[in-house]
């Protein structure tokens, strides 16, 4: 039963994680940029929820949205824009000194000792269903992934920045050539990726209440680490991958137990492994690539 | 006296330090059907990519209906009523064929007769309406030739350019690209036309200038298609 139960709870972290992955996939689509920097979006989110710990929670999660939002098109606005022509390189070392800039500016508004948010702590609470204890936050990590990703798709497949997006993805220059805008699309891309950030912020403050200056960098390097291993091709891959590195990360936590200090050992290994096997990532053809979304 | 459709003036374009485009000067007046040829590496693409704004000229201009395009970002010159359709056709093979179309419309204008163009698009190319909701990377090279061509009109261009349309497709397919230009030059739209096939560009086209080394040659009507002499020279210069 106990590994029924880690695996319900790997599926909801799962969920988070896929979250992710669509957040950092959609501007790498449009830019070809890993934005190293988004784990500072969620940070962002995490003390604007600490920040608003007084205050009614919808007020909270509102302007815990807004704030990341904001950060997400002035990153795009001011940091990456005027550098758009640059090298790829260039643009991935700049994601590491907006990341940098972000943590430090955290650290000295905030501190590094951490400040604990329990804008939503009552998720927490465990629902019976036999001999399964399933907390109420695995539910809602769950149905939010879900809701998120559904959301994005529809977004993507029915609406006109949506396919805008799709063709900037697969042919930047030539959606350009025919008129498709490239500053409209690049920062709509930032606006859903913030929105999805400000989400991630919400589910993980619940699971991991100490909001640090560096809070949002370790799900974003292993969720980083799951768009690569499920194909950077597309955006459905990268969101796999970004579901499987969360999933074996909580569920190999939960089975390792005392040995948890191996846990990073394992999955590293295990994407290693993946890598070697298939380079072009774990659920991507082996066809060249033709469309990022 | 009216303005040009487009008019390029005195334009230069360099690759590094290397000279590409050499103080080209073109006009194609309002409804003409102007051939572009020359053998590769001429600065044909060239020329049009300045145009479309993706290269930056060093020197000169690209003047539609007098307005000066130079420093604008390509989909502005989209929006301003000039459709490339570019070398290689450049489909989204990933999309639909309906969706390939609908990308077109991001470069017009105006939304109004959006319908009535879809129609006039299905009338052109049969083949793209029976396909519609084909991906279009699973067309045959003919095929994603139409579309192209039928995703820039439906941005209702004032100027169309084009880029070897040709470009490895059968001679039957060949023969029913050119009258479909024909008939887009009946409908009132410019077009520039850069390409490979010397006399079947310079039968169509109402003038046909060469191209060689990034400058003119020569300038021929449709009644000098047969004058293999002078355009060898003019290619070999």
């Amino acid at each position: 039963m106990n590994t029924a139960q880690a695996l319900i709870d790997a599926v909801a972290f799962g969920a988070v994680y896929a979250v992710v992955a669509v957040g950092i996939g959609l501007v790498f689509g449009v830019m070809r940029l890993i934005n190293f920097a988004y784990g500072e979006l969620i940070t962002a989110g995490g003390f604007t929820l600490w920040w608003l710990r007084n205050q009614p929670a919808p007020v909270a999660i509102l302007a815990c949205f807004a704030v990341v939002i904001a950060l997400s098109l002035l990153m795009e606005r001011l940091a990456f824009r005027p550098l758009r022509s640059a090298s790829a390189a260039t643009m991935l070392v700049a994601t590491f000194a907006v990341s940098f800039l972000l943590q430090s500016i955290y650290l000295l508004i905030f501190g590094p000792r951490g400040n604990p948010v329990s804008t939503l702590a009552g998720l927490q609470t465990a629902v019976s269903l036999g001999k399964l204890h399933i907390r109420w936050i695995t539910f809602v990590s769950l149905g939010t992934g879900l809701v998120l990703l559904l959301g994005t798709a529809l977004v993507l497949e029915r609406t006109t920045i949506g396919l805008h997006m799709r063709a900037a993805a697969a042919d930047f220059r030539t959606s350009r050539l025919l008129g498709v805008r490239a500053n409209r699309v690049i920062a709509f891309a930032f606006l859903i990726s913030g929105f999805l950030a400000a989400a991630v912020s919400v589910l993980l403050t619940v699971e991991d209440q100490l909001v640090t200056p560096n809070y949002g960098v370790s799900v974003t390097i292993l969720a980083l680490v799951g768009v690569v291993v499920g194909g950077l091709d597309r955006l459905w891959t990268a969101t796999l991958g970004g579901f499987a590195i969360g999933f074996a990360n909580s569920f190999l936590s939960d089975e390792l137990q005392g040995s948890r200090v191996y846990l990073p050992s394992v999955v590293f290994g295990a994407v290693i492994l993946v890598l070697l096997l298939r380079p072009g990532g774990l659920f991507a053809g082996r066809r060249p690539p033709v469309e990022r979304m | 006296m009216a303005e040009p459709a487009l008019a390029v003036e005195s334009l230069e374009v360099r690759y590094g330090g290397v000279p590409a485009v050499r103080g080209l000067d073109l006009q194609i007046e309002r409804g003409e059907f102007v051939g572009l040829i020359g053998p590769n590496g001429a600065g044909k693409s060239t020329t049009l990519l300045a145009i479309m704004g993706v290269v930056p000229p060093s020197a000169g201009d690209v003047r539609l209906f007098g307005r000066s395009l130079r420093d604008k970002r390509p989909e502005d010159v989209s929006r301003a009523g000039v459709a490339l359709v570019p070398e290689g056709r450049h489909v989204f093979g990933g999309l639909s064929v309906e969706e390939n179309l609908r990308l077109g419309l991001a470069g017009r204008r105006g939304r109004d007769g959006v319908g009535a163009d879809f129609e006039r698009i299905y009338e052109l190319f049969p083949a793209v309406r029976e396909s519609l909701h084909r991906s279009a990377g699973a067309l045959s090279g003919g095929q994603q030739q139409q579309l192209a061509i039928a995703r820039a009109l439906l941005a209702r261009p004032d100027v169309l350019l084009l880029d070897e349309p040709s470009l490895g497709l059968a001679p039957t397919v060949v023969e029913s690209v050119f009258s479909v230009l024909k008939e887009i030059r009946e409908q009132g739209v410019t077009i520039l036309l850069v390409e490979q096939r010397a006399e079947v560009t310079i039968r169509a086209a109402d003038r046909t200038h060469v191209l060689a080394n990034g400058a003119l040659r020569l300038s021929l009507a449709p009644g000098d298609a047969d004058d293999t002499e002078r355009l060898a020279a003019a290619y070999l210069s």
